[in-house]
């Protein structure tokens, strides 16, 4: 066991990756030289060298689409973007190519491609840096999209992605990068089909995923105090979404809250709340409840970006409100 | 002989205009040429034939819409002689624009959308159902014949609800009340405010919902209301085994205030609790059944005059009962402390309540033998709701003087309880049960409920025990008194 | 596609005639089309390519099977003259199972894995992305190949465009990039959108070779792109031709064409690249009418096969909507 950020299991993840498939190779603005504008590839450049780590123009569009092409013409990209909101610049290659060769073409093309970007708030980045767009992803067939809340998922899932034949979409949150976790001293990859229990609990489930699991978890450890057991679900697979998790919970528990950092209309936390009522209706003992972030574009200062983020005094709120 | 057509220039074009013919009868024309030019809706767009030869006929006006595919003119293979002739023979084609082409006299006219079943929409249909009315006796006044919410209203203002399906058959029906408003309509059945699980479970119980009181967010009807409505009409209280949690703050440490402790705290408090109880008390134990006839027919004709939220459980009346006969023989009511009993100062009422998260507890309803019934049952939904949401009272914990244990949802037909220390007396009510029983000598169906005492003989004889439940039985046959 | 015009070494006439075949069959193809369009046979949006086929037939003439082909939704011709047989693009159009991308695409959407045909696309200017990728796959992985990407002159006001060409030649990676110049972005003339029109002066401004060609001469611009692909495989980094040509019809089934003077249709049509070609062939005693009726009769019997085919093909089952969504079977997640 070693104690390791979710930062160097990112890298570590990139570094494994590199060396056990020559077909790999990162692509993205200041990946190389830099290290990446997170410190995630900082020495990938030294050690793989500037073929294999590609610095690239702030051209998010054209390498985002190389990256497609290059998965097309047989390699194993990983293109980073740097965040979210700068992922909109590309989503025409994402969504009109990514997302669709492989059907347009029936069934000749696919494309196995890994895109990696940095999602989410609270670090007073305003509003062209903040927000929580993984939702809009998750509504797109064609892609699989992934939100590791953990050292184990951030060291494990690339790999697999790597290894599935459609585009993978790795949406890590930015508050995520320095929190540090154990992880095993073989640890590897991960599989990337299902959300997992994080906190078994029996009176009510919390479903959260990337940078609200923390939330989640603290309001759990904060009802438990109170005499209430929450079980704590990380999504992980935003899409295509592991329903049946969900719902199994929610079938022991009869409650269910649903943490969501992205804006709650039209939102994920939507999907979440309707595939239950549709699928487990009459297993539901009270409302379900959201807890997402304000509508309005992330503002910079810090108790205003707090206050439109959920915290886990509100998570708490809406579980009191629901156990009556 | 080729045909020229009205083509399709999109996939949304199901019919064009005719706008102009650029070429005559008698005109050769080659594949590609252009020949008309179409109004598509969009645009006047040129066309083009797919032929070559000589303009036969020209058989749509200009001006004419027509839809896609229809025959515009025909053509002759190249060199055929063709009389020309001034004007379009038309109408051959049936025009689109004017209306459809009268039918011939037809034989069996379509009848009309059934006259006699109205046109009704889901949440209709569910209503007329729930207000009995007859659907064919509707006159709809909505869109289409739609029968409409004010329709509904309407009917039921002007006709009797006709019998629910489950009701009897009243032999000789009253007359229908005189029309056109003489009576008012019947109140419409407030909505129960009900979890889906809590309807799922109330429909596989058997509980009808509008007897039960919802204890859930905003007063709704959880599982757990129905789970206590489905055995005893109580609220959801104690396990079958006889373990108690501890009446004095809790013996593993001090929890804080109003947050009974939980999961293995709980388990182990209640463990210590129980085992003391077994090793220093000595118990006895009495039973008796109790006919609940009057009790249950005097708390239905009462709630029909209550509003939902605030009727009453049979609980309420048990545990009123309790609560009374507690006053009457006070030996029951206090403590055993430092060798001798001493006696409740009043009767604070002991009311196991068992836990989502698993384990129990029995808080205090202070005063309970002087509360009016309805103030009685305000209390005990209160406290459920707050022993559930960890929100309790200290004294709440530490005051009861004898504690009453109503078997809920798990249905027994009675419990022999354990005392909780320093109390000296548990009363146990069992599920509630149609049983034979003879009345003045006949054999009849009657509800009934084992009730039981547990007391500790340290303080109290069998005897005393006896009076103790000769004096509820009797509350309860009289339950207006209650 | 015949093995002649691939390898651009036969001998002259013979080549010759096979241009001629080939762009005679992509005009009849689109004739046909126009056909089954109005009778809607055909549904969706039609671009047709007739009036540029030498543009497709002349650059397809100068690559190999190992290149690599990215193109737009006005690619019935480049498919055609890639090698995609008329019977698979026939069927796309009529939506049918047998067709090239089993009925998912239609006409904008031809896909061919066998002829290295990565698709219509139909946002403009969304394909150059995927052809630097390929270029790039193909140069990382030390393939000797060439990626011809074809786009519309409505492209180069997207911004793809210019961080494309930009990166290519930052990156020197093999991409042959074929603006059609066709002078309408649908209806908006390059004049009307562009501060300046001279395509391959912008182009080179990205450091790359870049000329304008003669898009209606199908030897020119076999001869350019013959020259600029050579240099691409040498590994000299992206080529850029500018093919000066024009479409006869309209931009879709659906647009009356009110924006283009007649005048100048008929001027462009005086300089029609199947009739250049033929004239000239006949000119230099290298065809004679009655062969040019022959081939002509010999594609339209061959395009009737291609349409009785698809009609008679099967459509691909409704229980298999959700296929090709996902690689794995079963399909949809």
């Amino acid at each position: 066991m070693t104690t390791i950020t979710y930062r160097e299991a990112m890298r570590a993840a990139m570094r494994d990756a590199l060396r056990r498939d020559d077909r790999v190779f990162l692509m993205g603005e200041d990946v190389g030289r830099y290290g990446g504008c997170f410190g995630v590839s900082l020495g990938l450049l030294e050690e793989f060298g500037p073929d294999r780590i590609r610095d690239t123009p702030l051209s998010e569009s054209a390498f985002v689409g190389a990256g497609i092409g290059a998965a097309l013409g047989g390699m194993r990209p990983i293109v980073e973007i740097m965040t979210v909101n700068f992922s909109l610049l590309a989503l025409d290659q994402i969504m009109n190519n990514a997302a669709t060769l492989l059907h347009m073409s029936g069934g000749q093309f696919p494309v196995p491609l890994v895109i990696r970007m940095t999602t989410g708030a609270g670090r007073q980045l305003a509003a062209q840096h903040s927000h929580s767009l993984e939702g809009w992803y998750a509504h797109i067939p064609g892609l699989r999209i992934l939100a590791p809340a953990t050292v184990e998922d951030a060291r494990g899932m690339l790999w697999t992605a790597l290894l599935d034949p459609d585009p993978v979409l790795i949406f890590e949150h930015g508050s995520l990068y320095n929190l540090s976790g154990e992880l095993g001293d073989d640890a590897g990859s991960v599989e990337i089909a299902h959300a997992a229990v994080r906190r078994p609990g029996r009176d009510v489930t919390l479903v959260s995923y990337g940078g609200t699991m923390g939330t989640a978890m603290t309001a759990a450890d904060q009802l438990a105090g109170q005499g209430i057991d929450a079980e704590v679900v990380d999504l992980r697979v935003l899409r295509p979404l592991d329903e049946a998790t969900v719902i199994d919970s929610v079938r022991r528990t009869h409650r269910l809250v649903v943490i969501d950092e992205g804006w709650r209309s039209g939102s994920l936390s939507a999907e979440v709340a309707a595939r239950v009522v549709e699928q487990a209706f009459y297993e539901l003992d009270a409302p379900i409840a959201r807890v997402c972030s304000a509508e309005v574009p992330m503002p910079y200062a810090r108790h205003l970006e707090q206050a439109a983020l959920p915290q886990s005094a509100t998570v708490v709120n809406a579980v009191h409100e629901m156990v009556g | 002989m080729a045909e020229f057509r009205m083509p399709s220039l999109g996939a949304d074009m199901d019919e064009g205009t005719l706008l102009e013919w650029l070429v005559h009868p008698g005109d050769p024309v080659h594949k590609g040429d252009i020949v008309a030019v179409v109004d598509t809706a969009k645009a006047a767009v040129e066309v083009e034939c797919f032929d070559s030869g000589v303009v036969e006929q020209l058989l749509v006006e200009p001006g004419t819409r027509v839809p896609v595919g229809t025959v515009l003119a025909t053509i002759a293979p190249p060199g055929t002689p063709v009389a020309p002739s001034p004007a379009p023979a038309v109408a051959s084609p049936a025009p689109v624009a004017p209306s459809p082409a009268p039918v011939a006299p037809s034989p069996a006219p379509v009848p009309s959308p059934t006259p006699d079943a109205p046109v009704t929409s889901p949440l209709i249909r569910h209503l007329i159902a729930e207000r009995h009315l007859d659907r064919n006796a509707l006159h709809g006044t909505g869109p289409g014949g739609r029968i409409t919410h004010a329709d509904l209203d309407r009917a039921a203002a002007t006709t009797p609800p006709s019998a629910p399906p489950t009701a009897p058959a009243a032999p000789e029906a009253p007359p229908p009340a005189t029309p056109a408003g003489a009576s008012p309509p019947p109140a419409a059945p407030s909505p129960v405010r009900a979890s889906p699980l809590a309807r799922r479970l109330a429909a596989e119980l058997g509980v009808d919902l509008a007897t039960v009181t919802g204890t859930g967010p905003h007063g709704a009807i959880d599982a757990d209301d129905v789970r206590a409505a489905a055995s005893t009409g109580a609220p959801p209280t104690a396990e079958p085994t006889p373990s108690r949690a501890p009446t004095e703050a809790a013996p593993v440490g001090p929890a804080p205030v109003g947050h009974p402790p939980r999961g293995a705290d709980m388990r182990a408090a209640i463990a210590a609790l129980m085992a003391r109880s077994k090793r220093e008390i000595p118990h006895y134990y009495l039973t008796e059944t109790v006919d609940l006839g009057a009790a249950l027919t005097w708390m239905r004709d009462r709630n029909r005059e209550l509003p939902v939220s605030r009727r009453l459980v049979p609980a309420a009346l048990l545990l009123k009962a309790a609560a009374r006969a507690a006053v009457a023989v006070p030996q029951l009511n206090g403590f055993w402390l430092d060798g001798q009993f001493t006696a409740g100062s009043a009767v604070h009422l002991g009311v196991a309540v068992s836990l989502r998260g698993g384990g129990l507890v029995a808080p205090a309803i202070h005063d309970a033998a002087d509360l009016p019934l309805d103030e009685l049952m305000a209390r005990l939904k209160d406290l459920v709701a707050r022993a559930r949401a960890g929100r309790l009272r200290r004294a709440e914990l530490s005051d009861p003087t004898i504690t009453v244990s109503n078997l809920g949802e798990q249905g027994a037909e009675s419990i022999l309880g354990v005392i909780y220390p320093p109390q000296v007396a548990l009363v146990g009510f069992g599920r509630i049960v149609d049983r034979p029983w003879a009345v003045d000598g006949l054999i009849g169906v009657r509800p009934v409920v084992t009730a039981s005492l547990s007391g500790d003989h340290r303080a109290t004889d069998g005897a005393t025990g006896a009076r103790y439940l000769q004096t509820m039985a009797h509350l309860l046959a009289t339950p207006e008194e209650l | 596609m015949t093995s002649a015009l691939r390898a651009g070494v036969a001998e002259p006439l013979v080549h010759r005639r096979e241009l001629l075949y080939q762009m005679l069959r992509v005009r009849r193809f689109e004739e046909r089309c126009v056909e089954l369009y109005s009778a809607a046979k055909i549904r969706g949006f039609l671009h047709l390519y007739i009036g540029e086929e030498a543009v497709a037939v002349g650059v397809m003439a100068a690559l190999t099977e190992d290149d690599s082909i990215v193109t737009t939704y006005r690619e019935h011709g480049h498919a055609l003259a890639r090698g995609v047989p008329a019977e698979a693009v026939m069927a796309e159009m009529y939506g049918k199972v047998t067709g090239c991308s089993r009925g998912r695409g239609g006409s904008m959407h031809l896909f061919d894995k066998a002829t290295r045909f990565y698709g219509g696309n139909a946002i403009v200017g969304g394909g150059l992305p995927l052809a630097v990728g390929l270029a790039l796959a193909d140069a990382m992985r030390g393939r000797q190949a060439v990626t011809a990407c074809f786009f519309g002159d409505g492209a180069v006001a997207e911004g793809e465009f210019h961080e494309c060409l930009n990166l290519a030649s930052l990156w020197r990676l093999p991409v042959l990039f074929c603006c059609e110049n066709n002078l309408y972005a649908m209806g908006t003339a390059l004049s009307r959108a562009q501060a300046n029109v001279d395509l391959a002066a912008r182009a080179g401004s990205y450091g790359l070779a870049a000329h304008a060609v003669d898009g209606m001469d199908v030897l020119a611009v076999e001869a350019a792109a013959r020259q600029a692909a050579a240099a691409v495989r040498s590994g000299s980094g992206p080529a850029f031709l500018e093919l000066r040509t024009y479409r006869f019809r309209a931009h879709s089934m659906y647009d009356p064409d009110r924006y283009r003077d007649k005048a100048e249709i008929a001027e462009w049509k005086r300089r029609d690249p199947v009739d250049l070609l033929a004239q000239r062939m006949i000119a230099d005693r290298e065809l004679t009418r009655g062969e040019l009726a022959a081939l002509d009769a010999d594609i339209s019997s061959a395009l009737d096969a291609a349409v009785a085919s698809a009609e008679a093909a099967p459509v691909e089952p409704v229980g298999d909507l959700t296929r090709y969504v996902y690689s794995d079977p079963g399909g949809t997640r």
